[in-house]
C-alpha cells in the first residue's frame, strides 16, 4: 500500500507579487533590494594605515567590538528573523524576512572582511574566543534568543526590534567614534551601510507588530507593552555592563551610554511607543552624529534659530513627473 | 489662523507626534484640499540613493497648485541612520516650493522635538503675519 498518497497537505501555493495584502511588504522589499551591498563594494584596506597608528589596546577593543556586532548579526540571520517566519500575515512578509535574514548573513560576513584586511590571525582567533566566554555578550544573546524560541509572536516582534534598533549600537559607537577622528573612515562607510539597513529592518518588525496589536484586545496590548518596558530594561542592564567592560579602559562609557539611551528611545519608537530617556540622558556627542551622518547641516534650521536665509514661499508649477518617486 | 498640514503612514509616527503637539491638524488622505496657509510635516521614505523620499500621497497634494500656493514652510522627519538621507523628503519639498525647512526630527519625536515645534510655529506664524502683504 502506498502510505505517501493518502497523506493530506493543504494548497500550495506561489507567491503572487501581483496581488498585494499589505502595501508595506512590497514597499519595504523594494527598499531592501535597491540597498543591496556586498562588503567588497567598500576599500578598506585602505584603512591599513590608519589602522595602525591605533595602540594595541585600541585594536583589540575594536577586533572585539566587531566581534560582539558579528555574533548579533548570526543570531538575527539564523534564528531571528527564521523564527518570525511561521507569524507572517501574507506570504510578501516571508519573502522580505528572507531578504532580512540574508542581508543579517551578509552583515555578519562583512565583520570577517574587515577583519582579514586589517588583522592576524592570532587576533581574530582570540577575539572571537573572547565572543564565547564574555558573560555580558553571551547574556545579551540568551535573552534575545529565549524569545526568539518562546512561542509568543509579539514578544518574539519586539525582541527583534530591540537587537535591530538598540543593542547593535554600543558596538556601532566605536565605528562612529573612529571617524569623527578620521581613523578607520573607509570601515565607518561600511558600517554605516549596515546602520542604514537595521533602519529599515527596526522599522518593518515595529510596524508589523504594530498590525498585529490592532488584532488582539486591549488587556493584551497592555501586557505586550508591559513586557517591551520590561525586557527594555533588562536589556538595557546587560548592554551598561557590557558598555563599562569594554570602554572604560578608553574613557568613552559615558559618552557611549548617552548613544544606548538615544537608541533605546528610537527602538520604543519603532514599536509605536513613547521614549523612556529623558533629553539630558540623550544628549549625544555631536561628532557622533555627524559621523553618522556625514556632510549634512543638522543645525540649520529655522526652528532653532538659523534660519536667516529662508525665502517666501511662492508657486512653481510642478507635475508628477517633476517629483522623483 | 495658520494651518498645520502632514502626512504619516501606516506606522503613524507622525500621527503620534501630532497628537502629542496638540494642535489643530489635518492628515493628508486622497483629495485633501488646503484652504489656509499651512506648515507641512512630512516624514521621509528614500532608498541609499535618496530616491522616492516623498510619499506619492504627498505628491498628489503638492501637485495641486492652489495646495502648493499656500505652503509656508515643512518641517521633515525621518531617521538619521539614512545619514545624508535623513528627512529627505522635507529638503526636497522646502526646494521644489521655496519655503524653508522649518524643524526636522527623527521618527515620532522627543518631548523637546515637541516642545521646539510648538514654540518654533508660534514665532513663525507671528513673523509671517508681520512680513504678509
Amino acid at each position: 500500500m502506498n502510505v505517501q498518497a493518502t497523506v493530506r497537505r493543504p494548497v500550495t501555493r506561489a507567491i503572487n507579487w501581483n496581488r498585494i495584502q499589505d502595501e508595506t511588504d512590497l514597499t519595504v522589499w523594494n527598499r531592501l533590494t535597491s540597498n543591496f551591498w556586498l562588503p567588497e563594494k567598500v576599500p578598506l584596506s585602505n584603512d591599513i594605515p590608519s589602522w595602525q597608528t591605533l595602540t594595541a589596546h585600541e585594536r583589540q577593543l575594536t577586533i572585539r567590538v566587531f566581534t560582539g556586532l558579528t555574533m548579533l548579526d548570526t543570531v538575527q540571520a539564523s534564528v531571528g528573523a527564521v523564527a518570525m517566519m511561521p507569524d507572517v500575515q501574507s506570504q510578501h512578509e516571508e519573502a522580505v524576512l528572507t531578504n532580512i535574514a540574508f542581508m543579517e548573513s551578509v552583515h555578519a560576513r562583512s565583520y570577517s572582511s574587515i577583519f582579514s584586511t586589517l588583522c592576524s590571525t592570532q587576533e581574530i582567533d582570540e577575539a572571537f574566543r573572547w565572543s564565547e566566554e564574555n558573560v555580558h555578550l553571551q547574556k545579551k544573546a540568551n535573552l534575545i534568543l529565549n524569545e526568539y524560541q518562546a512561542n509568543d509572536p509579539l514578544r518574539r516582534k519586539v525582541a527583534s526590534v530591540f537587537l535591530e534598533s538598540f543593542m547593535f549600537y554600543s558596538g556601532f559607537y566605536l565605528p562612529m567614534h573612529w571617524s569623527s577622528r578620521a581613523k578607520l573612515t573607509n570601515t565607518a562607510d561600511l558600517i554605516r551601510l549596515i546602520i542604514r539597513d537595521e533602519a529599515v529592518h527596526g522599522y518593518y518588525v515595529g510596524y508589523k507588530l504594530q498590525r498585529a496589536l490592532e488584532k488582539v484586545s486591549e488587556t493584551e496590548r497592555q501586557a505586550v507593552k508591559d513586557f517591551a518596558f520590561s525586557l527594555m530594561f533588562e536589556l538595557y542592564e546587560v548592554e551598561e555592563a557590557y558598555t563599562e567592560e569594554l570602554y572604560d579602559g578608553v574613557g568613552l562609557t559615558e559618552d557611549v551610554k548617552k548613544f544606548l539611551h538615544y537608541n533605546a528611545n528610537k527602538a520604543l519608537m519603532n514599536l509605536g511607543y513613547e521614549p523612556l530617556f529623558p533629553a539630558t540622558a540623550t544628549d549625544v556627542n555631536p561628532a557622533i552624529l555627524a559621523a553618522l551622518s556625514p556632510n549634512s547641516d543638522e543645525n540649520h534650521d529655522f526652528f532653532s534659530g538659523s534660519g536667516s536665509s529662508y525665502v517666501i514661499g511662492k508657486a512653481v508649477a510642478t507635475e508628477d513627473e517633476d517629483w522623483d518617486f | 489662523m495658520s494651518g498645520l498640514i502632514y502626512f504619516s503612514s501606516a506606522t503613524n509616527n507622525t500621527q503620534r507626534f501630532v497628537e502629542r503637539l496638540g494642535l489643530p491638524a489635518t492628515r493628508i488622505v486622497k483629495n485633501t484640499v488646503a484652504t489656509v496657509p499651512y506648515v507641512l510635516i512630512v516624514p521621509s521614505y528614500s532608498d541609499g540613493e535618496g530616491r522616492g523620499a516623498v510619499a506619492k500621497p504627498v505628491i498628489h497634494f503638492l501637485n495641486d497648485p492652489s495646495n502648493r500656493a499656500l505652503i509656508r514652510g515643512v518641517i521633515g522627519t525621518g531617521n538619521l541612520n539614512f545619514g545624508i538621507y535623513f528627512a529627505q523628503a522635507g529638503k526636497i519639498i522646502a526646494a521644489k516650493c521655496q519655503v524653508p525647512l522649518l524643524y526636522k526630527f527623527e521618527l515620532s519625536g522627543t518631548d523637546v522635538d515637541v516642545a521646539r515645534v510648538r514654540q518654533g510655529l508660534d514665532k513663525f506664524w507671528t513673523q509671517q503675519r508681520s512680513i504678509a502683504p
